[in-house]
């Protein structure tokens, strides 16, 4: 009970501070706004480009054609092999039949050429899904390898390049965040610095008549607390709202088809979600270390 | 019964200088002692090393059975709340009034409310500030403002009452008015105080054990003193 009561206490007290060096935490408020717009627009950024890679990676396949000449038997241990080869996740064997089915049903000149050969002109051919895209080219060589396979193509150059792009977006943007909730820890320390200057006799007092250490340090990281929840206030405001509305303006595209939004909800609760937590955390970081570096107890 | 038991104490700072030499003290439960000394004399070290603002340096300081040379300092408010401290400079929060500066000590202790008010309004009335519990500090007279101090130092019903010169900023006539309070809680509530002073009027009259500090060295101990026994040691 007496630990429940200093508790609250401590709650009061942080409220309090919070508003008694209104300017202070104005301040510390405004900046902790600043990073987690910050921090929402690098999230929103790096989920949706994850979102794509991710869409790009599905998509992404080896075509492997196989000589005119191939065996039953050659298929048969190449399909072998696909099930124990690292980096493939699966695979379709699709005869030249299909192919030229296929084909055919999509474009109905392309049967009128067809039917001249005698002979299906076309290859059969294996569809391998891998793993990892980045790894792509590694396991197309491995199927290039086999004397029976004609080609193994996947779109070189511009896969890898696509996804470097993307990937380096993302350690950006990570690297980004992770600078701006340094800087925002900082703050909050500074402003907790002056709240505990500020508030010396008090703690003064509160050592002299046996307040325990954590009872003395307990309100200032409430108060590095409850400055990171309001700095998260707008921040998520502006996500709810600003990421639906650009959803619905877009129509949930960006440049083309093939850059996808991520839909709106539940993503941006988590947004909102994450945003409480990481204000919260850098507030609690930063007052801790000021109440570590200038509350000497 | 020994409330205080000092034994070969040191204190050493790191630049070098003693402050306490192998001062050997005890003092019993309801004694009321005063501390002097010249500024300088070692006298405040001594004061500070009771309630562990200072530790010493070798030896031991027990106070209430804690030995305060091995506390640790996240133990120290155990200590504290075995004691009660006034200061020269009152240390009162301006924002609060008379009833909630006193409150504020057992509020941080986290004592609840239904025991909190009856104490407060006991310590109050002890001091003889009943009539302006309301008040804010900076509507009271420099002596009103030290027995607010006085009042939450004893709220928690302390063992011990540790005043480090606590009239040095006032008049003659508020200093003995504070000098009775002290003696008033030292008779009725048993309280054993310690009080450093440069006052020698109220050490003279008051005709208590004084302490005689000099170079960090205990020069005197005397059962019904008086400051003449230090102006003779400083004259010898």
């Amino acid at each position: 009970m007496r630990a429940l009561r200093i508790l609250r206490r401590s709650i009061r007290d942080s409220f309090k501070s919070v508003f008694r060096n209104f300017s202070l935490s104005m301040a510390s408020i405004a900046c902790t706004t600043i990073t987690l717009i910050l921090v929402a627009i690098s999230l929103v950024l790096t989920y949706n480009v994850r979102q794509v890679t991710t869409d790009l990676e599905h998509e992404l396949t080896i075509v492997v054609y196989l000589n005119k000449d191939v065996t039953e038997e050659q298929k048969v241990r190449i399909s072998n092999d696909l099930e124990t080869m690292e980096n493939v996740d699966s695979y379709v064997l699709k005869s030249k039949d299909e192919w030229k089915a296929e084909m055919k049903e999509e474009d109905e000149s392309l049967e009128n050429a067809l039917d001249i050969f005698e002979e299906n002109p076309l290859l059969d051919s294996i569809i391998v899904t891998v793993d990892d895209v980045k790894n792509l080219g590694v396991t197309a060589e491995k199927l290039r390898a086999y004397d029976f396979v004609s080609s193994a193509e996947y779109g070189e150059g511009m896969v890898e390049n696509v996804i470097g792009i993307f990937d380096a977006i993302s350690v950006g943007t990570i690297g980004i965040v992770v600078a701006l909730v340094l800087v925002t820890a900082f703050l909050i320390s500074n402003t907790i610095k002056l709240t505990i200057f500020s508030r010396r006799t008090e703690i003064e007092i509160m050592r002299l008549v046996g307040a325990s250490n954590t009872a003395i340090k307990l309100p200032f990281v409430f108060e590095g607390f409850i400055l990171g929840i309001f700095g998260s206030i707008i921040p998520i405001i502006l996500t709810i709202y600003g990421y639906v509305f650009l959803f619905n303006q877009t129509g949930g595209y960006v440049f083309t088809q093939i850059i996808t939004l991520v839909e709106p909800f539940p993503f941006v609760l988590i947004v909102s979600l994450f945003l409480v937590v990481v204000g919260s955390l850098v507030g609690m970081l930063g007052s801790w270390r000021a109440v570590k570096k200038y509350l000497k107890i | 019964m020994k409330l205080i038991k000092v034994e070969h104490a040191y204190k050493i700072y790191k630049n070098g200088t003693t402050a306490v030499a192998d001062l050997s003290v005890s003092i019993d439960k309801g004694e009321f002692v005063f501390v002097i000394g010249t500024t300088g004399s070692g006298k405040s070290t001594f004061i500070k090393m009771l309630y562990r603002e200072e530790k010493p340096t070798s030896g031991s300081v027990i106070v209430g059975g804690i030995d305060v040379a091995k506390l640790r300092n996240s133990k120290v408010y155990k200590l504290r709340r075995k004691l009660g401290v006034v200061f020269q400079d009152f240390k009162l929060l301006p924002k609060l009034n008379v009833y909630e500066n006193v409150a504020f000590a057992l509020e941080t202790l986290g004592l609840p409310n239904d025991e909190i008010r009856p104490k407060v309004l006991r310590a109050i009335e002890a001091v003889g500030l009943k009539e302006k519990t309301r008040n804010l500090p900076s509507e009271l007279s420099g002596g009103e403002q030290q027995r607010v101090a006085i009042a939450r130092a004893i709220v928690n019903e302390p063992k011990l009452l540790i005043c480090d010169e606590p009239t040095g900023n006032l008049d003659p006539e508020t200093s003995k008015g504070i000098m009775k309070i002290l003696d008033k809680i030292n008779q009725e509530l048993g309280t054993t105080i310690i009080m450093a002073t440069h006052d020698k009027e109220l050490v003279n009259k008051m005709k208590k054990r004084v302490l005689v500090i000099e170079n960090g060295v205990l020069a005197s101990d005397t059962k019904k003193g008086s400051y003449k026994v230090h102006e003779s040691i400083k004259n010898s």
